[in-house]
């Protein structure tokens, strides 16, 4: 297996604060690679960078063989990468299955079409209903998206990844905010997703990141400090003094 | 049935039966009032598709009323007086008049609409004020046209089957066009080009994750909503016969914000119901006195300060479009 | 090219310029510390207008009329502070923008009720209403002067009043953070309702200066607004600076603009060609100005840095 995703010299600063620094990734196809650290460490950050949310100061990303570091944020889906939100981000207003409807729709060329009624395109709402039935939210479909719980809501942000089919998915904090029982749910979902998508997954919930992670990288301070497997991570000394011992 | 579609039938309905049949009792007035409600009301409604669906608060939508009715105007003022022949813009037609009046608002709010829809919030607000104060000025300085003191056209759009020169005819044919505006508006709000446009309002950045231009869609809709004024432009200078750069002044663009959210921008029915109320307001006000301007302002801070939803809201809130 | 000409409209230029600047300094004010878009800021304008002309006649002294007319305009944008806009600051700058919108129906039909219909044209003491002959050959109304002289010392005010006191540490404290500023026990509340009655103040003050010369009339409001929005827009929302550089660029553009475009459009056109565009293209100059700075810097020339 090649490396899908190469982070080459990555920097990014706000202002005096460097949040990325000199940042060096290499994510192999179809592994899940976690990104752990402490807060504050650059995490979201780098997920903004991927995502093209937030243009890198200086260096490559280099997703397929091509730098996309200059992509515009609206192209890296069609480029294949998708990403969840550390903090909920969806059409509120709109029902649940409206939501993962439209993450449908973004895939299918362009959207304008202005004469059927969105929510009559059949394969759209069948698709999209078994979305929502691989993350157990099916009979919610219809509910207005703000009516459903924080738990309920990350599920949704899992399924509109889902629905991109990408190649890379980029998943910040999934189990943010969920108690044990939607923790472990979470997990079980996203066991059922290794090996058959490109994974990183940032997180802070350290038995989730140990039950699922081939490989993990530690961020400190917007640079990557070790990278290896669980094992080696658990090992590896100056990771527990930078991050593991402070907790 | 849900509230939004029988308030929708009713308001159509009542809108479309009551005023001929006053005119066949002999109230010529309110038929005139009705043909104007529904013009503006066509308005509202296309102002609506990027306001209360889009996000995108417009305050130069007058503009399009403007150009709609000197594309009117122009043609007819050149077949009495001469000039532009070989452009073939010297007729009283409506088979020109109309498309023009639609390409020329659609050009503008393409031009425009890529400037201000780089821009949000406050930003745009301004500066869609400007540029239809632009229109204006370049109006006013144009004295073949009468500039500020405007067009009078001798002749109304000549279109095949219909006569506007006879009040009943014109109020049909505009109220048969506000029907295909609400129509159209709903059809396109509720298309998947519709769930772009209400997704990029509700949050930005979850539909640019997702893959969508949303700069790109916004104007498509800012586009169409522009062409459907310069229409109900069209319609307004045949029913006025005198055609003004008053017409886009920004304080009538501030009246059609005032019907939308009077009416209720959360639904295509809603700014028709706003209009309704704002001329039937502004007609009794002006009946007790000419300062009715102030009694008008007084009511339209007390709609901003305590009216939440308009008057669509108050049959509930959050039901989909 | 006529140089005493050019000259006389340079000065034409800055002298609107520094007026817009008065006006428009007060709406960025506003916005950049109380984030209110306040419409009815030309109706201010308007009101400071007619306040001295009615002063100027009752006094029979127009520089008297205007040191107690600021005051006054100053004292009506407290009262529309407390009345109008707080109860508005929570809401959106849509709701603000409708609100004021109908808070101008309210001050026009007012004045319209108290001056009557038509303008008030405001007479000149003598030493005011004679001419200054400039270098050049050019021949400049004295009170041309006065008001550039009156709009640098108000912008060297503002300056000074911003950069060097208390009040102004203050402004550009709760500009960058409200919160933190209130918190630290300073009246928030009273230094809002003087935020936006010094802006009043400024907009009444270039309402006064520019009545002797076009009339006192209920319609200035409405058409200085939206200028004051180009400049505004142009310099970066918030920003003073950027509020005092677009206001000269925007006066200048636009009256040699209006005196030179045909000039201009005869070195590449036909002299008719150029005497049909030229009144369009000036009408709709400083907007394609804005226009084209707006496409390659949509926040303006200045943005103001914090927000």
């Amino acid at each position: 297996m090649s490396a899908i995703l190469q982070i080459e010299g990555l920097n990014k600063s706000f202002g005096g604060i460097k949040a990325t620094d000199d940042l060096n990734i290499e994510v192999e196809e179809n592994e899940l690679h976690a990104i752990i650290g402490p807060n504050g460490a650059g995490k979201t950050t780098l997920i903004s960078q991927l995502s093209g949310l937030q243009a890198p100061d200086t260096g490559r990303i280099i997703f397929k063989g091509e730098n996309i570091a200059g992509l515009p944020a609206h192209r890296r889906a069609h480029a294949g990468i998708a990403r969840s939100f550390q903090i909920t981000s969806l059409m509120m207003e709109m029902s649940v299955l409206d939501n993962v409807a439209l993450a449908l729709q973004a895939r299918e060329g362009h959207s304008f079409r202005f004469v059927r009624p969105a929510r009559s395109v059949v394969h759209l709402r069948e698709d999209g209903l078994s979305l929502l039935d691989t993350v157990g939210l099916a009979e919610k479909a219809n509910m207005p998206t703000f009516a459903l719980s924080h738990g309920e809501h990350r599920r949704m942000e899992l399924a509109i990844v889902l629905a991109a089919k990408a190649e890379l998915m980029l998943l910040d904090e999934p189990m943010a905010g969920l108690g044990t029982e939607e923790s472990h749910r979470m997990v079980e979902l996203l066991k059922g997703l290794k090996g058959k998508h490109t994974i990183l997954l940032i997180e802070h919930d350290m038995d989730a990141v140990f039950a699922l992670a081939d490989r993990i990288s530690v961020l400190v301070y917007g640079h990557v400090i070790a990278t290896g497997t669980p094992e080696e991570i658990r090992g590896n000394e100056a990771v527990q003094h930078a991050y593991l011992g402070e907790e | 049935m849900n509230r939004k579609l029988v308030t929708t039938i009713v308001v159509l309905l009542a809108l479309g039966l009551i005023p001929p049949v006053l005119y066949a009792a002999g109230f010529v007035f309110y038929l005139d009032l009705a043909t104007r409600l529904t013009i503006l009301a066509i308005a509202a409604v296309s102002l609506n598709l990027i306001l209360g669906f889009g996000g995108m608060v417009s305050f130069g939508h007058a503009a399009y009323l403007g150009l709609g009715a000197y594309a009117v105007g122009i043609p007819a003022h050149h077949w009495l007086y001469g000039g532009l022949e070989n452009l073939g813009l010297a007729t009283t037609s409506g088979l020109v008049q109309f498309p023009l009046a639609i390409a020329a608002a659609a050009l503008f709010a393409l031009v425009t609409g890529a400037i201000c829809l780089r821009t949000k919030g406050v930003y745009f607000i301004m500066i869609t004020m400007a540029f239809a104060q632009m229109v204006y000025y370049l109006f006013v300085s144009i004295e073949e046209y009468g500039g500020d003191d405007g067009l009078v056209i001798d002749t109304r759009s000549e279109l095949p089957l219909v006569s506007f020169d006879d009040p009943l005819q014109l109020f049909g044919f505009s109220y048969v066009s506000l029907v295909a505006a609400v129509l159209l508006v709903w059809m396109i709000v509720n298309s998947r080009f519709g769930m772009v446009i209400q997704g990029a309002k509700e949050n930005e950045e979850r539909m640019t994750t997702l893959g969508f231009n949303t700069y790109l869609y916004r104007l498509v809709a800012y586009v169409i909503s522009g062409a459907m004024a310069g229409y109900a432009g069209a319609l307004l200078g045949n029913f006025t016969t005198f055609i003004s750069p008053e017409m886009m002044d920004w304080a009538r663009s501030g009246e059609l914000l005032f019907m939308v959210i009077l009416g209720g921008a959360a639904s295509v029915i809603g700014p028709v119901l706003g209009a309704v109320a704002f001329i039937v307001i502004e007609e009794v006000l002006s009946t007790f006195t000419i300062y009715w301007h102030l009694p008008f302002g007084l009511m339209l801070m007390a709609v901003v300060l305590f009216g939440k939803g308009g008057l669509m809201g108050l049959l509930g809130r959050r039901q989909a479009a | 090219m006529d140089v005493s000409l050019l000259i006389i409209q340079i000065l034409n230029g800055l002298q609107l310029g520094l007026l817009l600047f008065l006006v428009a300094s007060g709406l960025t004010l506003v916005f950049g510390i109380l984030d209110f878009v306040n419409l009815a800021h030309g109706s201010l304008y308007m009101l400071g207008a007619f306040i001295g002309a009615t002063l100027t006649f009752a006094l029979g002294d127009f520089i008297l009329a205007l040191v107690i007319a600021v005051p006054a305009t100053a004292v009506i944008g407290f009262a529309v502070e407390r009345l109008v806009a707080r109860p508005l600051y929570a809401r959106g700058h849509l709701d603000h923008v409708l609100g004021t919108f109908g808070l101008i129906l309210v001050i026009d039909t007012t004045a319209h009720l108290i001056w009557g219909p038509e303008g008030i044209a405001v007479p000149l003491p003598n030493w005011l209403d004679g001419q200054v002959s400039l270098p050049g050959g050019a021949l400049i109304p004295t009170f041309r002067l006065l008001i550039i002289g009156a709009g640098l010392a108000a912008a060297a005010g503002l300056f000074w009043l911003v950069n060097f006191t208390r009040l102004g540490m203050l402004i550009r404290a709760g500009a960058s953070n409200r919160t933190m500023v209130s918190a630290l026990g300073i009246n928030i509340e009273l230094l809002f309702s003087l935020v936006f009655a010094l802006g009043a103040a400024l907009a009444g003050l270039a309402g006064m200066l520019i009545a002797p010369i076009t009339e006192a009339n209920i319609g200035m409001g409405n058409n200085i607004i939206i200028t004051a929005f180009v400049v505004i827009i142009v310099g970066g929302i918030g920003s003073i600076k950027g509020a005092f550089y677009a206001a000269l660029l925007i006066g200048l553009i636009d009256t040699l603009g209006r005196s030179f475009l045909d000039d201009i459009f005869k070195f590449f056109m036909s002299t008719a060609a150029a005497e049909t565009s030229a009144p369009a293209v000036s009408a709709m100059l400083i907007y394609l100005i804005m226009a084209v700075i707006l496409a390659v810097r949509p926040q303006g020339l200045f943005p103001p840095k914090v927000r």
